[in-house]
């Protein structure tokens, strides 16, 4: 009988226990991880311990609850020939268990008011990057106190075949951008959040930081990392078709290391300024078109041009007729549908590619190109 | 009521023009377990394709159609008809009342509910697809980037609302105006009572959510911007107004599932509930509550940190009134004498599950913490836990309870029990590996998945299939029962239940109390 | 209590379909008041007063130099090239600051487009004063053709003193299709 009593015991308790023996597992990302990552900041933990707290003060509430209940199951059972009792009610016990839990909570609501407001503590950031939602990817602007702003596209960069079963998935699948958001160590930055369309949520776990991103308002949050790693995370927020395949990676690495990188950004932003004045082979031009193509257009026009949420580009009318409206549509989008306006998103040179590509890919076969002048005269109308 | 002394009418005007509360109630019952049916078939789908990492099955935006379609059918299809259905059924029996109060509403109520389900679920069929939004359509994905079929969602819950809403005033009237002589307040059932403060709430909010989806509506075809902040709106209006609704509707959930229980264990354990009184006030506390906590959906949108603290208080103190009632139902089997019929195992089941799904309720309600758990798979298992193990359960329960009550004829125990057994398998397989993958930092709603996530989701899925299948058992059970059962006459099927219902003939004849009981005003509440 | 009928259930009905009525409106009538109201006293994503400030400050207080960002996104299809002339500012309370965003319209068709403002952290919301802003009003630009759009603002002097920074943030939209139906709430 005791023995029944105590497998009735495992039983109920088993994946409680197996929750509380979760905790030994520390770092975040590993293969079946089955409690909260620590992460890498102090706000992260500090939610990760006001986390097992909590969890263990239900823990141990919840043993007390089953074992009575079990208890009971076990020992007023009719079957034992246990008569029934006639009680039905008690105004002291009543009472006890009303008040008890209210001071258990207001023992609880200390340190999650303390987390809280250092969470919201957003003062003295030394760096400021603004985070905007796309449909779906995620761009990065860092604000700076001079000269241009270091602005990128981040894109999901497992590839279809990967996601549709015909490749062996890579170990970050689905969890790996083509241009990871990089921040220097042990440095505040506060983040400035918004979307381009709908909703979206930036979240990365070991950061702790997860924010709503919200179209024509700006939300804020901040971190301070204090371990270089490569911290991955993704959209916590339902915002259409691909809200599964728009990740975050962040990569933090040492100040030198950062500002190496970020100097890295600013002469590339100017050498693409020097690309524009040259004029690319058709080669030159399929071979970066079809890198653009694959990162941006990929997803709804499909791998072969052959369409899907967006029209089929392979023997369109648009990338087989004339030039200047398959530019407009590319730069200016289609508005009223999903067909964003990408004169934002590439610069002039990319542009120039991935236009030439589709006009020559897929079977269509304009032999035609655009340079990246054309594109930049275009713009400027 | 001119029809007293006659039986059903024959056919299928029995059915469409009924406005017998048995027959009404049977109406709902089948109702909800179809649309369980087809919500538990777009769940299938959604584990299938999570089974591995990977797309197999379905494209993302099919994906997306089934999640919102899977939580619009089972929350607004299954879970809130069938318990409208058992108030039907069980309310004017145990109150001592011929009929609902108001049988003509009664049958329209019912029956503008199938059409309005198939024009959602014909929506899959549109240009576009069905909705792709979530359950909880927040603007501007629902709005200025829903598919065309956003306007026939619209109308759909348009159509639910009022039905809601006529079924709750029906029930309301009936409880105060139709009580047997000497049946007092504190003499009904916890059942009626729960779903009289359900009732109450469901007038108070389904008009919110009336208003939430007429501002959407405005603003894709008339040129609002309610929620556009182009035109000076803001889409986190929508998110206040959905909750506002929102936080309500999930006791509209489980009260009536908490109604249940309190009347099946005390059944089983052979004892009166203990601490009916502070039941009821229990319930009437968690009502008021649930007006004050709608934001705690909300912790990450970006609240001013006053608002997030205020929000997060409130939510906390749930946890009081809900800890009373689940000491109330232990010191109920406390001392008595139980047996563990298929009723009592599923109030069995319910009780830990739903004091799981409760603690991890408390824990999301705590806002630093939530900022870790909002919208990953972690939220995912805590409302499964309440939504499943809580109104699933004790539905079941209620059905196993009431069913010989019914038709006159004995479920067959064996496959009952069974039936609990794999549910309960099958349950926890599918849910409990949620919270790892939630915690380790999987987002909810996501067709495909990290590696990391792999072996949970398929222990989920697996979980899934076996929950899914144990339906089919109960399907088969209840129809076997109807059927073939054992025949009982017995008023008494159960030799510890308690109530009127349990005073009127077996099966319960076409129409009952016509003339009102005679109610000790010695006993006690029943 | 109003008896409303003779009839108990009648009575029930008629004032329980009140407060469903009732519920429905108060959406319409308070929520969405009450939300703008709350906006504007808490700061509620970052948004400011939609008119021109007209208080005059007691002064300019030197003691302090209040950092301040400019950002600009353009919503989804928003074709236009928008951003501010200068990404940064120091300026101290009291004082009267000018500065101008840039925009052009790249299309060959008239557009009209709409800046939604919005301040972080939120509390500084209500320190942040605008006597002149383009958001105020829509924004026509001509098709091809670009223009200078002006603001002028005032940091008020009781901005809690551990603010030290402050984003503003414009999100410009496209209302063309907006303003030519009907008018916006």
């Amino acid at each position: 009988m005791c023995f029944e009593a105590k497998r009735l015991f495992r039983l109920a308790l088993g994946p409680v226990l197996m929750l509380v023996s979760a905790v030994a597992l520390a770092a975040g990302g590993e293969v079946n991880q089955v409690n909260m990552s620590p992460g890498v900041t102090e706000v992260s933990q500090e939610i990760y311990s006001l986390h097992m707290i909590i969890l263990g003060i239900c823990t141990i509430i919840g043993i007390g609850v089953f074992g009575v209940m079990f208890y009971s199951i076990y020992a007023h059972r009719k079957s034992r020939g246990h008569e029934p009792a006639t009680f039905h009610e008690s105004t002291k016990v009543e009472i006890a268990w009303t008040i008890i839990p209210f001071f258990i909570l207001i023992g609880m609501a200390f340190p999650a008011t303390s987390t809280l407001l250092d969470i919201y503590d957003n003062d003295d950031a030394e760096m400021d990057v603004l985070i905007t939602g796309y449909q779906w990817k995620w761009k990065y602007e860092y604000l700076n106190e001079q000269g241009e702003n270091v602005s990128f596209f981040s894109n999901l960069r497992t590839s279809q075949s990967e996601i549709y079963n015909t490749e062996q998935k890579g170990e970050h699948y689905l969890l790996e951008v083509d241009e990871p958001l990089v921040l220097p160590a042990d440095t505040k930055v506060r983040f400035l959040v918004t979307a381009n369309d709908v909703i979206h949520s930036w979240w990365v776990p070991e950061l702790a930081v997860k924010k709503d991103a919200i179209p024509g308002f700006i939300n804020e949050a901040w971190t301070r990392t204090t371990v270089e790693g490569v911290y991955r995370g993704q959209c916590a927020e339902l915002c259409g078709k691909d809200h599964g395949f728009m990740p975050i990676v962040v990569n933090v690495v040492s100040k030198d290391e950062y500002n190496e990188w970020l100097g890295t950004k600013q002469s590339e932003a100017a050498q693409i300024k020097e690309l524009m004045a040259q004029t690319f082979t058709l080669d030159e031009l399929m071979e970066r078109g079809k890198a653009v193509y694959d990162r941006n257009c990929l997803a709804c026009h499909g791998a072969g041009g052959e369409g899907g949420v967006g029209t089929a580009i392979a023997g369109s009318a648009i990338a087989t007729g004339e030039l200047g409206g398959h530019l407009d549509i590319g730069v200016n989008g289609v508005p009223g549908t999903a067909m964003q306006a990408f004169g934002g998103q590439l610069n002039d040179v990319d542009m120039a590619a991935v236009i030439t590509y589709q006009r020559n890919a897929f079977g269509n076969n304009m032999g035609d190109m655009v340079q990246p002048i054309d594109v930049f005269n275009f713009k400027k109308g | 009521m001119g029809d007293h002394h006659h039986g059903p009418a024959k056919g299928i005007s029995r059915w469409l023009f009924t406005t017998n509360h048995k027959d009404i109630g049977t109406m709902y019952l089948w109702f909800s377990f179809a649309m369980f049916i087809l919500g538990g078939a777009f769940a299938m789908i959604i584990r299938a394709e999570l089974f591995q990492p990977g797309m197999q099955l379905v494209d993302p935006a099919f994906f997306n159609q089934m999640t919102t379609l899977h939580g619009l059918v089972m929350v607004f299809g299954a879970i809130m008809p069938s318990f409208v259905g058992l108030a039907n059924w069980m309310i004017p029996m145990m109150i001592g009342a011929p009929d609902m109060a108001l049988p003509r509403m009664n049958n329209w109520s019912f029956w503008i509910l199938p059409p309005a389900f198939l024009l959602l679920a014909s929506t899959l069929f549109m240009e576009g697809g069905a909705p792709a939004f979530g359950w909880t359509f927040y603007a501007p994905l629902s709005t200025t980037y829903a598919p065309p079929s956003v306007t026939i969602f619209i109308f759909c819950i348009h159509v639910l609302g009022l039905s809601s809403i006529m079924g709750s005033i029906n029930i309301i009237a009936t409880v105060m105006n139709m009580r047997a002589p000497g049946m007092t307040y504190m003499k009904m059932p916890l059942f009626v009572w729960t779903w009289l403060i359900t009732a109450f709430l469901l007038v108070a909010v389904m008009p919110v959510l009336a208003g939430a989806v007429t501002m959407m509506l405005m603003d894709i075809h008339f040129g609002t911007s309610f929620f556009s902040a182009a035109g000076g709106g803001d889409p986190v209006l929508f998110q206040h107004i959905f909750w506002f609704f929102g936080h309500p509707e999930v006791y509209i959930i489980i009260l009536p599932a908490f109604g249940v229980v309190s009347q099946i264990i005390p059944a089983f354990s052979r004892k009166p509930l203990f601490g009916y009184d502070s039941m009821v006030y229990a319930t009437a506390s968690i009502a008021f509550l649930s007006f004050i906590v709608w934001a705690h959906h909300m912790y990450t949108v970006g609240m001013p940190i006053a608002g997030e603290l205020f929000f997060m208080y409130a939510t906390m103190l749930i946890a009081v009134p809900t800890g009373v009632k689940v000491f109330n139902w232990i010191s109920t089997m406390w001392r008595g004498a139980l047996t563990f019929e298929t009723p009592m195992l599923f109030c069995m089941g319910f009780l830990v599950l739903f004091t799981i799904g409760g603690f991890t309720g408390l824990m999301l309600s705590i806002a630093p913490s939530d900022f870790q758990y909002h919208d990953s798979y972690f939220v995912v298992a805590h409302f499964h836990y309440v939504m499943v193990a809580g109104a699933v359960f004790s539905m079941t329960a209620a059905v196993y309870y009431w069913l010989p009550k019914w038709c006159g004829r004995m479920y067959n125990e064996t496959m009952g029990k069974t039936h609990f057994w794999i549910s309960f398998i099958g349950f926890n397989l599918t849910f409990f590996p949620q919270h790892f993958v939630g915690l380790a930092g999987m987002p909810r709603r996501i067709p495909d998945y990290a590696l990391q996530f792999a072996d949970f989701n398929m222990m989920s899925s697996i979980g899934a299939f076996i929950y899914g299948a144990s339906q089919i058992l109960f399907l088969y059970n209840v129809i076997a029962t109807i059927v073939s059962g054992k025949p009982t006459s017995e008023e008494k099927v159960w030799d510890g239940a308690e109530g009127l219902e349990w005073t009127v003939p077996t099966p319960a004849p076409y129409h009952t109390f016509e003339t009102p009981p005679k109610i000790d005003p010695a006993h006690a509440h029943s | 209590m109003i008896r409303l009928s003779a009839n108990p259930t009648i009575d029930t009905v008629v004032k329980l379909a009140t407060v469903a009525v009732g519920m429905f409106a108060f959406v319409f009538v308070v929520m969405v008041p009450l939300y703008d109201v709350l906006c504007d006293a808490l700061g509620i994503n970052g948004k400011t007063s939609g008119e021109a400030y007209t208080s005059v400050q007691a002064g300019v207080d030197e003691s302090r130099e209040i950092t301040i960002q400019f950002v600009a996104t353009n919503n989804e299809g928003m074709p236009w090239e928008f951003g501010p002339s200068v990404t940064m500012m120091k300026v101290h309370p009291g004082a009267v600051n000018d500065t101008v965003f840039h925009a052009r319209n790249p299309l060959p068709d008239a557009m009209i487009a709409q800046a939604i403002p919005s301040v972080s952290p939120a509390r500084a919301a209500e320190y942040f004063h605008k006597t002149e802003c383009f958001c105020f009003n829509h924004q026509p630009l001509q098709g091809d053709s670009a223009a200078e759009m002006p603001l002028q603002f005032i940091v008020d002097q009781d901005l809690p003193r551990d603010i030290r920074t402050i984003t503003l943030s414009y999100t410009i939209f496209d209302v063309t299709d907006m303003v030519g139906g009907v008018a916006a709430r």
